[in-house]
């Protein structure tokens, strides 16, 4: 019962972290009409940026608050040179272009930090565990996350429901021409809405980083789930893109617990720890095909 | 075919052909083996490329989980020769088969859908199989299964390097030429104008989601053909040949031929290749070490083509018609 | 009167609290050109769809040609006669117009799942394409892609894709929207040509060519039929005036 809960809560944590990276991956799509394939860089940037700053400072807390300007200044880059020009072309212009990208930011990293990957230590004051419930510890790190993540998912449903900016990404979500025939400065708003899903995105990568490790290529298979949890959510959406993520974190997460077990009642054990990651990849695919088979436009996506 | 040399198009494809065609001669006379593997390598990518661009060129359809094909194609022969069934007058018709049931299945519930979904369900689908070929343990898992080549007894032996290749050959020239037929046939007219406009096809009176899905099936049958040799080129099957870095290779490579032109993938194959292999050692004359890092220009390379270079090699050669 | 070739019972179709069309019942009857009016947001687009079968109706039922077609797919009904042109002009712009034509053909030639014959040289599309171009004043034009013919001709374009297979019912969309007076004329003169021989339901904010045209006025006020009748019956309905034509006489 205890494990369950603990296994639970790691899919919270993933689910979170998840959430970040999708959020702006929607947004940008919802707003922009854009398909950024290299939304995964900028969240291996931000682990690598991350990386960099917190060895200079010597501080994780310091480093870590650096690299939040540092990614936005990178979004405002990438939107400025590339990405600006990819709004008004069809899909498969933005799919060649930001893959292109994505094998430029790989290489990239490749000549700036060389091919090996790095790590981030844990940082000292969190490197304990928490009592979350009587007698069940929880690594602090990982509930920091959980608790950084979900702070993040207010302040961004605040933003979104409550203030100006918030308004008109919903109307431009909603409606693209809308936001143009309300003489606001799109290309300032687009900007901003692409710096802040790098953000977003590089904070992702951050946080990632003390759990797994950092590397080349460390975007690529988060990006295609992040691709699906907007999918799944309808894209464009914001709560949908929320609730996806929190099911995947969950289908991930549990999947890779307790599958292995379950396979192990009939099979042998190596094959059981084979496939156990592997089905619980595959469910998550299985859902969303589930979801598009039945709402080919995602749980909260609009319909057409 | 004397006809077609006089114009630059026309001219290119067939120098482009024959090149092909006499390629293994070539190699062997200026001793050149690792050509020939480059070059087999690039036919068996050309018929993935025109199988892609019947959907993608020609029907608009952007799949982006077009390499699971080469995983199909090939884990069928590979599993079947793990259990001892090396005749490829078996191997082949299964994985063709398997190819094009995924293919129909794929097709039937991802055609629903439009735009962004399309593509990503299609990528789901194609990760949803390369997963499942990582969780094989018994076919070698990540890392994949070494596998002994299909056996044609009397009638070719696919060991030798030079026979393989014609195959191959042989092969493109036939999709090729099914492809010509697709395109300008009144199945390729109502998919060509589905692409321009559904709306207007459906209001013709065309149940376009049949038409579509057909040629879903077709060029997942195709695709699964070149994995089938892809698995029989190396003699080994793996997860890796389905990557999602791969289907987005083989978009790369339609689009920079040319979508929905006839040629185009070919040109776009032999040109990725191309680069592939001289990129590194261009760069290396700029400064030693520089080639391991091509594809920091590679891929700024892809970015100013889908800004600025929508025609592909195909338009450099005039207009068409 | 003879027997309706098309015809509503009581549709309704609701957009969350919106009545876009509330208990329409409308008949076409063979021959005749039948006009639906009404201000913008009457809902003439939503019964188009419906008729189409690109909007399915929340009640209500629909008969063309003796067939209950309201759960029907758009092609099916395509294939019992019913062919439609759009108000905004919809025609395949990378083809020609002759190719646009063939495709038509092509719709009522049985399956199309046909790969190995070259259908540029199958005269039996481009013979009757040929024909339907000429007979919408297009023939010169028929190698011109369809992106290249001014906005009259993607007009003249359309019909004649409608036309081909023959069909019992032409469901025209504003095809006079955008055209000048000339091209209108030209246009109205040519539908009545056609008058007769075809049935045909006419969308259209040009009153001019609906007085001109039509041997019956439908007038469609937020989703209801307020009158039904012929021209000159509706030019002197007092409802019809005050909530229509009065503003466009005012």
């Amino acid at each position: 019962m205890d494990y369950l809960l603990l296994q639970m809560l790691n899919g919270v944590q993933l689910g979170l972290l998840m959430f970040l990276l999708a959020a702006g991956l929607t947004l940008t799509f919802g707003i922009m009409d854009l398909v950024n394939l290299a939304h995964g860089s900028l969240y291996m940037m931000g682990a690598y940026i991350a990386w960099t700053l917190i060895g200079w400072t010597d501080s994780f807390v310091i480093g870590a608050i650096l690299t939040v300007p540092a990614t936005f200044l990178l979004g405002l880059v990438v939107e400025a040179v590339v990405a600006r020009r990819l709004y008004a072309r069809d899909h498969l212009d933005q799919v060649l272009a930001t893959f292109g990208l994505i094998l430029f930011f790989n290489e990239l990293v490749r000549v700036i930090w060389g091919p090996a990957g790095k790590s981030i230590a844990v940082p000292q004051f969190l490197n304990h565990t928490v009592e979350i419930l009587p007698g069940m510890p929880y690594p602090a790190y990982r509930f920091a996350i959980i608790v950084v993540g979900a702070a993040v998912a207010v302040l961004l449903a605040w933003l979104v429901a409550r203030t100006r900016v918030g308004m008109l990404i919903r109307a431009g979500a909603s409606n693209r021409r809308m936001i143009g025939a309300l003489g606001v400065n799109i290309e300032l708003l687009f900007s901003l809405v692409f710096g802040l899903g790098a953000v977003f995105a590089g904070l992702a990568g951050l946080m990632a980083a003390p759990i797994t490790s950092v590397k080349i290529g460390m975007g690529d298979d988060i990006l295609i789930l992040a691709f699906v949890i907007i999918v799944i959510g309808g894209i464009g959406s914001i709560k949908g893109a929320f609730i996806a993520a929190m099911v995947v974190g969950q289908i991930d997460i549990v999947g890779r617990a307790f599958l292995p077990d379950l396979l192990k009642t009939f099979m042998s054990n190596a094959a059981a720890s084979t496939a156990a990651p592997a089905i619980s990849q595959v469910l998550v695919y299985v859902v969303m095909a589930g979801v598009l088979v039945w709402r080919p436009t995602g749980l909260f996506g609009q319909r057409t | 075919m004397i006809a077609a040399l006089r114009t630059p198009r026309g001219l290119v494809t067939v120098l482009v052909l024959v090149v092909l065609a006499v390629l293994p001669l070539l190699t062997q006379a200026f001793d050149q083996r690792y050509l020939l593997s480059i070059g087999t390598k690039i036919v068996i990518w050309s018929i993935a490329a025109v199988s892609l661009n019947m959907i993608l060129g020609y029907g608009g359809m952007v799949s982006f989980g077009h390499a699971v094909f080469f995983g199909i194609g090939g884990y069928a022969v590979g599993i079947l020769s793990a259990h001892g069934v090396s005749s490829g007058w078996i191997q082949w018709p299964v994985a063709l088969l398997a190819a094009t049931l995924w293919a129909a299945l794929v097709g039937a519930l991802s055609l629903r859908t439009r735009g962004l979904y399309f593509i990503m369900i299609t990528l789901a689908f194609a990760q949803l199989v390369y997963y499942v070929g990582g969780g094989l343990e018994a076919y070698g898992a990540d890392d994949g299964l070494n596998i002994s080549r299909s056996r044609f007894p009397g009638v070719i032996d696919l060991r030798n390097k030079a026979s393989f290749y014609w195959l191959c050959f042989v092969l493109l020239c036939g999709t090729l030429w099914f492809c010509s037929r697709f395109a300008n046939s009144r199945f390729g007219y109502v998919i060509r104008g589905a692409k321009s406009n559904d709306l207007r096809m459906t209001a013709l009176g065309f149940p376009v989601f049949r038409y579509r899905l057909a040629a879903f099936t077709i060029s997942g049958a195709f695709g699964g053909l070149a994995g089938i040799l892809l698995a029989n080129e190396g003699a080994y099957i793996s997860p890796a040949m389905m990557s999602w870095v791969k289907s987005g290779d083989l978009i790369v490579i339609v689009v920079l031929g040319g979508m929905g032109t006839l040629f185009g993938p070919l040109y776009g194959t032999i040109a990725f290749f191309v680069l592939e292999e001289s990129l590194p050692p261009l760069l290396d004359l700029g400064r030693k070490g520089w080639g391991e890092y091509w594809q920091i220009v590679f891929g700024p390379m892809l970015v100013l083509i889908a800004l600025y270079a929508r025609g592909g090699i195909d338009s450099l050669f005039g207009r068409r018609r | 009167m003879t027997a309706p070739l098309l015809s509503t019972d009581r549709l309704v179709k609701r957009y969350g609290g919106l009545v876009a069309t509330d208990n329409v019942s409308i008949d076409v009857v063979p021959g005749e050109i039948h006009a639906l009016i009404g201000p913008n947001g009457a809902g003439k687009t939503t019964l188009v769809g419906q008729l189409t079968g690109n909007v399915t109706p929340d009640s209500g039922t629909i008969r063309f040609a003796g067939h209950d077609v309201t759960r029907l797919k758009t092609h099916a009904r395509v294939a019992l006669g019913l062919a439609r042109s759009f108000q905004i002009t919809s025609v395949l712009r990378e083809f020609t117009a002759l190719e646009n034509v063939a495709l038509a053909v092509q719709a009522h030639a049985g399956h199309s799942f046909r790969f190995l014959r070259d259908a540029r040289s199958d005269e039996s599309l481009r013979g009757p394409a040929r024909t339907l171009l000429e007979e919408v004043g297009l023939g010169s034009r028929a190698d011109a892609p369809a992106a290249a013919l001014s906005h009259g001709e993607q007009r003249q374009l359309e019909i004649a894709m409608a036309l081909a297979g023959d069909p019992q019912l032409l469901l025209l969309d504003e095809p006079m929207a955008g055209m000048g007076a000339e091209e209108s004329q030209r246009m109205i003169g040519f539908l009545r040509a056609l008058k007769g021989r075809r049935a045909m339901l006419l969308i259209e904010h040009d009153m001019d060519a609906v007085f001109q045209l039509a041997d019956r006025i439908t007038v469609l006020v937020y989703g209801r039929a307020i009158a039904s009748g012929p021209p000159a019956e509706i030019r002197a309905n007092p409802d019809v005036r005050q909530a229509y034509l009065g503003e466009e006489t005012a």
